[in-house]
């Protein structure tokens, strides 16, 4: 190597150094300076201020704080086990069945992803409240039963649990249908080979495979539901009973617990760190499973008459989790009561109208909604991709803490977050609070580790040696990262923006401590509206946000200059 | 920081109220084309209201037909929950709000003591409004009033089957069918709450708690669970929602049981930091006016205080209604024990 290409090196700057240092220092304060007031606030007395012990020893002794965290930790499991119990079939028959419709029902269910979970809720309430539930209705008056027969009632903890598993099981499914796809055939092949039928070998060589697959995508649906606050909310209230995520909200109420409330979030915080280390711990030991690379097409199997049963199954899953829930919302959109029955004359616009032109805070909801929306996507993005990059090639010593910090959020759950971030920005000194501003920072804090995840994971597969190349012949690192490694990576960038930007519209659970009047956001107008019973408004809202969302995610892969891909199967 | 305001508010404001003698109510004011012209300078005016979100843009929309070139921001939540997003704020230092309504008469003690209010009177307040129902130092008035009631869907329950008393609610037959709004969310039931405990004593919502009741949050919200046909009874909630369910058609009677019915006053006032001041002050003097008062009694349903309000006939007037008053100052140090008796009976 000669002088004067050193020397052509030096003279050019080299921005890595400055990258690392801001980005560093932009993580850390995202990330620790939440946690530090909630820790801090746990130790304050909420009389006078001073240090106190009181907070924590309210979690032990308070009964309503014990019994909000017993319930919420039995709808956790219970919601993990039974997604965990659907979605593992529906992906091995969309995987690996000749299943008719499999590639659509395997894109419907990635498509269910953008329904927020709390507008899941809202349309349960409207299928099977327990008097006037569209199931109960139709029930009733079919076997010609009187009122006071109750098929189901989603006001109930098993109501619950189901209404969230409906939402959260699309996580499981994805993981273990991708698993799935790439279990070696090789293995399958050589049992069958053996003389293992069809059964023995999906006992004693597929499942075990994808074991890991599933234990992760439980432990995801528990921690999804844990820390969820939009369908307990909407569910558990009016049923008599409290989460640990409402619980930690009704602290907000006048006169405010804030040291009882950031000690009630401590143990959340905890559970959490808890299952993303067994999370990690499962998929670390038996990592040779999945991530081995594919040998040979995935073998699919033959369903022969099966198919029926197979076929009837998905389709009452579909039904129970995309047709019903959305067509309750559109009927209640269209009707004048939720419990009306659908003739020409309970249709109306009267929603619509009201939603659209007499409800004022439709327009800045919206407007705030997608403007946020696109911004934490974009800047989501760009430090994910920035990040990865710098600890996939590890250019710089120190590299690996970044991904660290990136990825720690994961670790704070919604509801937390949203009460650190109030202590450390709602007062008089930094007044982010009643700001877009303190959003954005939650939203990019919450998003920043699934963007990170899908960036880190892309840059893998991507071989330093083009980058090289670019560094030879004279190119600094940002600009070898544009010009070269970027667009290798566009349908990774595609998809990750996606990803972050449905996360960000269907968020509620730090939002809802964060807005103020000026700050509205979609999700929180239709949580008010909820409380105020007006279903018919939300429904039109949900389906505006809905239809937006599609527009825009199908936009963002269409755009020429992003490479018009496809958005994968995760984002 | 906001909890440290808080209680030393409380403990100034306790002095306060003891050792300052009272102000002078401010003269009234007349709606000039001077405070026209600046109230349009501004160009809106930011509204936070606990009344029903239809009404309340109802409301609005009238006002900017009034006033052309001035915008109405409708912030309607929970009374207690814009209470907890003033307090949010203003200890923030943000100044959002111009004019606040709430249906909880705490609120309003609170808001003066904490220097939260200006003090203002419309010439309209000042001629036509009882002396109760009006600060004496004239910080707020009171903008609206609705009871509390029991009602129930005369489709689904009998008349000889509905309850004519507080106490009937307890009898077994009614277990799985009410709902009733929650005083952690709603004024008007943490005010009927306190009088209804006052009357009946705790053991009542001991025993109401068994009736496996449907909870749900604002008060706004039992009429139209009831009109969703979801549960026949409803213990408490929005008279005013009630009336206009009816106009629609619903089919629901309302019961003023002999032992009284719970009175919820809705004050309104001007903040002091106010960021539309003029606005605000044109807005204010507007709600007590006769237009937008009948407004509110005619669509809205809500009872008014203006004397000129003709009431549509076929509502039971006030005057015939046995009423139960709150005292505001009484309730105010039992609010934290009222909410922590209501989850011990109820659940949340």
């Amino acid at each position: 190597m000669s002088a004067t290409v050193v020397e052509g090196r030096r003279a050019s700057v080299d921005l890595s150094v400055p990258i690392f240092l801001i980005l560093g220092l932009l993580l850390s304060v995202l990330v620790i300076l939440p946690l530090f007031w909630i820790i801090w606030y746990s130790f304050t007395s909420d009389g006078g201020g001073g240090f106190t012990l009181a907070n924590f020893a309210a979690l032990v002794t308070d009964p309503t704080l014990v019994r909000a965290y017993a319930i919420a930790i039995g709808m956790a499991f219970a919601v993990g086990v039974l997604s965990c119990l659907v979605a593992t079939p529906m992906a091995w028959l969309v995987a690996r069945t000749d299943l008719p419709g499999r590639r659509f029902f395997r894109m419907l269910i990635t498509a269910s992803f953008v329904t927020p979970p709390f507008l899941g809720a809202i349309a349960y309430e409207i299928l099977a409240a327990p008097n006037s539930g569209i199931v109960n209705v139709a029930f009733r008056s079919l076997f010609g039963l009187d009122s006071s027969t109750v098929l189901v009632n989603i006001y109930t903890f098993t109501g619950l649990v189901f209404a969230i598993a409906c939402f959260t099981f699309p996580y499981v499914f994805t993981l273990v249908a991708n698993a799935l796809d790439k279990v070696p055939s090789d293995l399958e092949d050589a049992s069958a080979i053996l003389g293992g039928g069809a059964m023995t070998t999906l006992r004693k060589v597929t499942f075990p495979l994808v074991l890991p697959a599933m234990l992760a995508g439980t432990l995801i649906a528990i921690l999804q539901s844990l820390t969820m606050f939009g369908s307990p909310a909407i569910i558990a209230l009016p049923a008599g009973f409290h989460v640990i995520t409402t619980k930690i909200w009704s602290l907000f109420q006048f006169p405010p617990r804030l040291g009882l409330a950031a000690a009630a979030a401590i143990p959340l915080l905890v559970i959490t760190v808890m299952l993303l280390r067994a999370q990690k711990a499962i998929l670390g030991r038996k990592g040779y499973t999945v991530l081995g690379g594919k040998s040979g097409t995935p073998r699919i199997n033959t369903l022969g008459n099966w198919k029926w049963a197979a076929m009837a199954f998905v389709l009452t899953v579909l039904s129970l989790t995309i047709f019903l829930p959305y067509g309750a919302i559109l009927k209640t959109a269209f009707t004048n009561t939720a419990g009306d029955p659908i003739t020409w004359e309970t249709l109306t616009l009267r929603h619509w109208r009201f939603v659209l032109f007499e409800f004022s805070a439709t327009q800045l909801a919206l407007r705030n909604t997608f403007l946020l929306g696109i911004l934490t996507a974009t800047i989501v993005t760009a430090i994910a991709l920035v990040t990865a990059y710098l600890v996939t090639r590890r250019s710089i010593a120190g590299a690996g803490y970044l991904g660290v910090l990136a990825t720690a959020p994961v670790a704070i759950p919604g509801i937390v977050l949203g009460v650190g971030l109030f202590l450390s920005y709602a007062n008089p000194t930094f007044q982010l609070y009643g700001t877009l501003w303190i959003l954005l920072i939650a939203f990019m804090t919450i998003e920043l580790p699934a963007g990170y995840q899908q960036m880190s994971s892309s840059f893998a597969g991507v071989h330093p040696e083009l980058e090289e190349a670019g560094r030879i012949m004279g190119a600094s690192r940002l600009r070898t990262l544009w010009d070269i490694t970027a667009p290798l990576l566009r349908t990774s960038v595609v998809a990750a923006w996606c990803f972050v930007f449905v996360g960000t519209i269907r968020e509620l659970s730090a939002t809802i401590l964060l807005t103020t009047a000026n700050t509205k956001l979609v999700s929180v107008i239709i949580y008010d509206l909820n409380e105020s019973g007006d279903l018919g408004a939300i429904c039109v809202l949900g389906i505006l946000l809905l239809v937006a969302s599609f527009a825009v995610v199908y936009i963002a892969n269409r755009v020429p200059v992003l490479g018009g891909s496809q958005m994968n199967a995760r984002g | 920081m906001w909890n440290k305001v808080f209680v030393t508010a409380a403990l100034v404001a306790g002095m306060a109220t003891a050792t300052i003698a009272r102000a002078e109510a401010p003269a009234p004011y007349n709606v000039t084309p001077e405070l026209e012209e600046a109230a349009k300078a501004e160009g809106k005016v930011v509204f936070y209201t606990a009344t029903d979100v239809a009404v309340a843009e109802k409301l609005a929309e009238l006002f900017e037909k009034t006033y052309p070139g001035i915008d109405v921001q409708v912030e309607r939540a929970g009374s207690e929950r814009v209470f907890q997003r003033i307090g949010q704020e203003i200890s923030s230092g943000i100044n959002n709000a111009d004019v606040i309504e709430t249906s909880d008469a705490v609120h309003f003690e609170y808001f003066k003591r904490q220097g939260w209010l200006q003090a203002a009177v419309p010439q309209e307040v000042a001629d036509k409004w009882p002396a109760d129902e009006r600060d004496p130092d004239g910080y707020f008035a009171a903008y609206r009033a609705h009871l509390s009631v029991l009602a129930y869907r005369t489709d689904l329950l009998s008349e000889a089957d509905a309850p004519k008393t507080w106490t009937d609610l307890l009898d077994p037959k009614y277990k799985g069918k009410m709902v009733k709004a929650h005083p952690g969310y709603s004024g008007t039931v943490m005010t009927a709450t306190y009088v209804l405990s006052e009357l009946l004593g705790w053991d009542y919502f001991e025993k109401l708690g068994q009736q496996d009741v449907m909870q749900v949050q604002s008060s706004t919200e039992p009429p139209k669970k009831l009109a969703q046909g979801e549960r026949p009874l409803e213990v408490d909630g929005n008279e005013y929602n009630i009336f206009r369910l009816q106009e629609e058609g619903v089919p629901i009677r309302i019961v003023y049981p002999e032992e009284g019915t719970p009175l919820a006053v809705g004050n309104a006032g001007i903040l002091s930091k106010a960021p539309n001041p003029n606005a605000a002050k044109l807005f204010y003097s507007f709600l007590f006016s006769l237009d937008a008062q009948q407004l509110n009694s005619d669509f809205g349903g809500l009872r008014s205080f203006h004397p000129e309000v003709v009431e549509k006939a076929e509502r039971t007037p006030m005057s015939k209604i046995k009423l139960l008053h709150s005292d505001p100052v009484k309730l105010e140090p039992l609010i934290q024990e009222i909410k922590t008796h209501y989850e011990q009976y109820f659940g949340t």
